[in-house]
């Protein structure tokens, strides 16, 4: 029934603090001993149609890493399945798929600097049987190419290259693996604008040529409007909206969305001008303790009694957008019934 | 009193390394007036935060500064003693960083801190003192500022961390505030909110900011001015509407087309060529010429300051002024 490419169903994530010996201790004599788990990501659904590429936006501890990783099979969730094509990413706690790749934020961090890079992008080929070892030096300088590096720098170590070039050989390890699907996690946040420009043109290039899908993970709503296809925005663990990259920039209709879309300064080329900042109020709440109801609620300025109470489920409005919230529903049922009088 | 505040003339920061001289600054002037906010622009590697520390003669070892002229209010701080510069520091120019923690001290209270910034300054009463910090910490936004005083830095948010580092910055009412990048750690919604009040801050209290980042967005809404640096020297300098509508320098172009919001989703940006340079080993003459599509063979050689109606560029080929 669906073409989904990825299927995300209920994913939940809970870090659970390690009880400290003291604490273990009196938790055997009976005590209460508190125990605060973050809830990272809560009950989250999304699919990703193939060769499409889905931004994932959120501010800092919204859970959008952590479900990258979930995605990625490097993390398994605490509940909910993730499944490729019809096929789990994990079993039992482990990866069994080599169709998930992930490239990383920080290429200073997530390159062995011990090995020359030529190695690095082998590595995982040759263990999974995609090369052989007699013919796996060809087959990095072909992806070294495709990235845009010289195929002689296979030789070379991490610290002789640039960030920029750090960045095309972390995507050239991950290609090299032939994914199906992508997850890029904040790929050019620690790279300077002119190197970030040169990386999202890579990236533009290489999903059109090779078709890959795509999870784009990043905190900079510019870059994502730029690449993606489809956006979802997530707040406090949960998915808030989601729809086309046109619909959500255009109209948003959570009012998170609409507070983060108006908090970004853009740039101002008119003398004088007088820049209002629509600042969200607030900051956001602890996922220690995360508000009742609507997570958004304390420092939303449409918030009713229902918000502060029940959980809104993500729900269509008569598009394929999704939102959560009850304030958007209930002026949906308003207008709906509105409808259904002028036509009686 | 004149509108002159700040005048930097010709100043030269280098860091003597092993490797090699890395001139991080390299002939850079400037004037402000009074309550001017100043945008510093550039990528890493381009001097920006380097000419911010030099302000505050806060160049460590390697580094030195060792030519130029800096006058605050027409006194000469280049050379200056560090028992008298101690005594302007935090009083007449102070500095806002990226990381607030390396303003605060971890295992001192917010009060401590505050007390101690204004009776460096102050003959006042601990109690006199901690009333001043209370009222500093209620302007930058700070809600039940008295009992906060009490909380160690690490008891706040991050957005809350650096609106107390922005307090101890304007607790003597400075003429001029350093800061360097001081929403890049921030979420864009907390980032915001930090904008608006420091620049609400600047114009009640007519503290003059140069605000330096890398976010060509964020300095368009705060700076009336924007200088733009590459390679340590200033490439276009003028009013910031009038150099983000219609640069003259090719590297301005360069920035202003690498970002996003100035394509259409989904097309090819215009990527400026090659990588940022070694400072270490720049090129003969103008340094972005190897990455620049309209350089020539007159390139190798060091262009001279230019100025048009309103701005001042350092280009052999400038771009033509549209209209």
């Amino acid at each position: 029934m669906s073409t989904a490419f990825l299927t995300l169903d209920g994913i939940s994530k809970r870090f659970d603090p390690r009880l400290t010996l003291g604490d273990r201790i009196a938790a055997r004599f009976g005590a209460t001993v508190e125990d605060r788990p973050v809830r990272a990501v809560t009950e989250v659904s999304l699919t990703i149609n193939p060769g499409e590429t889905l931004g994932l936006v959120g501010e800092s501890g919204c859970g959008k890493s952590t479900l990258g990783r979930i995605v990625a099979g490097i993390l398994p969730p605490t509940a909910g399945t993730v499944t490729i094509d019809g096929e789990p990413v994990l079993h039992n706690g482990r990866k069994v798929t080599t169709r998930v790749q992930t490239v990383f934020q920080d290429p200073f961090a997530s390159l062995d600097p011990r090995m020359r890079i030529g190695d690095t992008v082998a590595e995982g080929p040759i263990a999974h049987g995609l090369v052989t070892k007699a013919n796996a030096a060809d087959y990095v300088r072909g992806w070294l190419q495709r990235v845009g590096l010289e195929p002689d720098f296979a030789d070379r170590y991490p610290h002789q290259f640039s960030g920029g070039q750090r960045q095309r050989v972390a995507i050239a390890r991950a290609l090299a693996m032939q994914p199906d699907l992508l997850v890029c996690d904040e790929p050019v946040a620690s790279l300077d604008v002119s190197i970030q420009a040169q990386i999202i043109n890579l990236f533009l290039e290489l999903r059109r040529d090779l078709g890959i899908t795509c999870l784009f993970i990043s905190h900079d709503l510019g870059v994502v409007r730029h690449v993606s296809d489809r956006v979802a925005i997530m707040y406090l663990g949960r998915i808030v909206e989601v729809g086309s990259t046109e619909q959500i920039y255009r109209d948003p209709k959570h009012p998170y969305t609409r507070a983060l879309l108006d908090s970004v300064p853009r740039l101002v080329l008119e003398d004088d001008a007088l820049v209002e900042f629509n600042a969200i109020t607030g900051e956001i709440p602890s996922p220690l303790a995360p508000p009742p109801g609507c997570t958004f609620h304390p420092r939303c300025p449409l918030a009713v009694d229902a918000c502060r109470r029940d959980v809104p489920a993500l729900m269509a409005d008569g598009t394929d957008r999704l939102v959560a919230c009850h304030v958007r529903a209930m002026e949906r049922n308003a207008a709906a019934t509105t409808a259904l009088e002028e036509g009686r | 009193m004149s509108a002159l505040l700040l005048e930097v003339r010709d100043l030269r920061t280098h860091f003597f390394t092993r490797a090699g001289v890395v001139k991080a600054v390299d002939g850079v002037s400037f004037t402000m007036e009074r309550g001017q906010v100043l945008g510093l622009v550039g990528e890493s590697g381009s001097g920006k935060s380097v000419t911010g520390f030099s302000l505050l003669g806060l160049v460590d070892p390697p580094g030195r500064i060792v030519g130029g002229s800096i006058r605050l209010d027409g006194e000469e701080l280049v050379g200056m003693p560090l028992d008298e510069l101690r005594r302007l520091r935090g009083r007449r120019i102070a500095m806002v960083f990226q990381d607030p923690m390396m303003t605060l001290n971890p295992v001192l209270t917010v009060g401590a801190q505050m007390t101690l910034a204004i009776r460096a300054h102050e003959k006042v009463t601990g109690v006199a003192a901690r009333e001043r910090a209370a009222s500093v910490l209620t302007r930058v936004g700070i809600p039940d500022a008295a009992a906060r005083l009490d909380a160690y830095p690490h008891e706040f948010s991050g957005g809350m961390r650096q609106r107390v580092a922005i307090a101890i910055a304007m607790t003597h009412s400075p003429g001029l505030i350093v800061a360097d990048e001081p929403t890049t750690a921030l979420d864009v919604s907390i980032q915001a909110q930090i904008l608006h009040e420091m620049r609400e801050l600047s114009r009640e209290s007519g503290t003059a900011l140069v605000w330096i980042s890398h976010d060509l967005a964020t300095v368009s809404s705060v700076a009336e001015r924007i200088m733009v640096m590459y390679a340590g020297r200033l490439v276009e300098e003028g009013p910031t509407a009038t150099v983000l509508r219609d640069p003259r320098h090719p590297y301005t172009r360069g920035l202003l087309d690498s970002l996003p919001a100035t394509a259409r989703p989904g097309q090819e940006l215009r990527q400026v060529p090659g990588n940022t340079p070694s400072l270490l080993a720049l090129p003969p003459g103008c340094p972005f010429a190897p990455r620049c599509v309209r350089a020539s063979e007159r390139c190798v050689e060091d262009p001279e300051h230019r100025v048009d109606a309103v701005r001042a560029f350092r280009c052999h080929h400038p771009l033509e002024r549209a209209a």
